[in-house]
């Protein structure tokens, strides 16, 4: 059950420059781990110290926020295509 | 000189020189500037900015801008922008049922009528010193405005990326600057993420994503302008709109900053408003949660109709840490709030200003602010530019034929009992 990771640009210097990465893990949580247990230098990045995703990064799933699809429980498709992207500011 | 040191992390503390970034490379979090404060304070005093032209650069040791130079390109720094009015509102004050009320109204701010000229002003001073020649933002349309305009008084190529269904004022005062825009079918939420993309991408100086730090210090010139337009004195509460959350936090910081200088003394109450169709950080607030739960937009307040307000958290902070709260207001209660500030005070605000007066109403009334200290009340964008949201709501206006005898006949219709309605002449 593949499925592409994007990596966004300020993390591919620990990512060996890939710009994507193919993963397997059935949801949120196991995808991270997959992305750690491979790059290891991306824990501190994308993890606070007691292992939950840090709160500046979203991940969406064929262009949809995850935590519309719900979160934690959605469990990846084949083929889907997922984004790790910094939040971003605006409005007032 | 320049007082600005460089980027702060706001979660982790890690620095960085000043480059275009969106935000800490450690933890995602978003960057902010640093001052030396202490030099500011030995280099400048109230009566040294009273005696500054009246606009937002009078506090120009407090923002991260190029000292003044003889440079040969344009600035923004030429450019009239801040120094709105703080108007004392004694007739609204009187239908909320509080003492002493202003209103800093952004909506006459220069050149695009809302706040968002103040923060485009400085992004664009860094642009330029970055060297980047074109300049783009994600907007729900008052920075769509401002950046289309300074782009152009500046000389820079923009693009615009907007949600599809954004008033037509909002549109048309984009397009007429010659950007750009480019309409995205989603909402807000999602052209931002396409935002992030592009900047990963382009080397753009994106005003929203790696010009955000600089970007959103120009907030904090409504808050230098507040204290100093009360005589150096902050208010015992505010209400500011809250979409992204960066106004609300920014001017809880420059309010900071002047206690910290010791030009002002005493605490104010930092309370947020939102649309009830868009409330995710006033519904953390009476929650009493630090998380926000992003949400789906429905609401008439398109200008702050963001479901995933990037600077939530702090805003949040910003409220607890003050002993503010929050309110949101139904999308009637928007209208109403409109109508209200427009009939009492003769400031016709934008839907973002309908949130604040309608969450102020309902802030006042439960007791979250005190009802015999002073209250200000951030207007950010203009009427004008969201006459969709009240045009139904008014009463009619009549047409007459143009003859005295039509016109008595409608005036006895009314059935009005004011002195000065009656016939001079019998």
């Amino acid at each position: 059950m593949p499925y592409t990771v994007r990596i966004p640009a300020p993390l591919r210097k620990f990512t060996d420059g890939a710009e994507s990465v193919s993963c397997q893990a059935p949801d949120l949580e196991g995808m991270l781990a997959e992305l750690v247990l491979r790059f290891p230098d991306l824990k501190e990045r994308l993890c606070e110290p007691d292992g939950r995703p840090r709160r500046f990064f979203n991940v969406y799933v064929n262009e949809e926020d995850i935590r519309f699809l719900g979160g934690a429980q959605y469990r990846f498709r084949e083929a889907d295509d997922v984004l790790i992207l910094p939040s971003i500011a605006g409005g007032c | 000189m320049s007082y600005a040191l460089g980027l702060r992390c706001r979660d982790c503390g890690q620095t960085y020189s000043f480059t275009p970034q969106a935000g800490c490379e450690a933890c995602f979090a978003p960057l902010e500037v640093a001052y030396d404060l202490p030099a500011i304070g030995r280099a400048l005093d109230p009566a040294r900015i009273a005696a500054r032209p009246a606009n937002m650069w009078r506090y120009r040791e407090l923002l991260p801008i190029e000292p003044e130079t003889a440079a040969s390109r344009p600035r923004p720094t030429a450019l009239q922008i801040g120094w709105t009015p703080l108007q004392p509102a004694p007739r609204l004050a009187r239908a909320l049922g509080v003492r002493e009320l202003y209103v800093k109204n952004d909506a006459v701010n220069f050149p695009t009528l809302s706040f968002k000229d103040r923060v485009v002003a400085v992004a664009f001073d860094c642009a330029l010193r970055f060297g980047f020649s074109v300049v783009a933002c994600s907007s729900t349309g008052n920075l769509a405005n401002a950046v289309a305009a300074q782009a152009a008084a500046l000389g820079l190529e923009a693009f615009i990326f907007t949600p599809a269904d954004l008033e037509a004022a909002k549109i048309i005062a984009t397009r007429i600057y010659g950007a750009r825009l480019v309409q995205i079918d989603g909402n807000y939420d999602h052209v931002n993420r396409l935002c992030g993309e592009i900047a990963q991408k382009l080397a753009w100086g994106i005003v929203n994503v790696n010009l955000r730090p600089f970007y959103a210090e120009g907030s904090k010139t409504v808050a230098y302008e507040i204290a100093e337009q009360l005589g150096w004195r902050l208010p015992n509460a505010l209400v500011c709109p809250m979409a992204g959350g960066s106004l609300l936090t920014k001017i809880g910081r420059g309010f900071d900053e002047l206690r910290a200088l010791g030009w002002v003394q005493g605490d104010s109450r930092i309370c947020g408003a939102q649309a009830t169709g868009c409330s995710p950080i006033s519904t953390a607030v009476k929650r009493g949660s630090r998380e926000i739960v992003p949400q789906k937009p429905r609401t008439i307040a398109r200008s702050l109709a963001i479901g995933d307000p990037a600077d939530g958290v702090y805003a949040g902070e910003t409220i607890r840490r003050t002993g503010g709260w929050a309110e949101d207001a139904t999308d009637s209660e928007i209208v109403e709030g409109i109508r209200l500030l427009a009939e009492t005070e003769g400031i016709f605000a934008e839907t973002a200003g309908g949130v604040t007066v309608a969450s102020a109403r309902k802030l006042i009334a439960a007791g979250r602010i005190d009802a015999e200290g002073s209250l200000v009340l951030v207007i950010s964008g203009n009427g004008l530019k969201t006459l969709d949201a009240v045009a139904d709501h008014l009463p009619q206006s009549v047409v007459l034929p143009p003859r005295l005898a039509d016109f008595e006949n409608y005036l006895s219709s009314l059935q009005l009992e004011a002195p000065g309605l009656e016939p001079a002449l019998a």
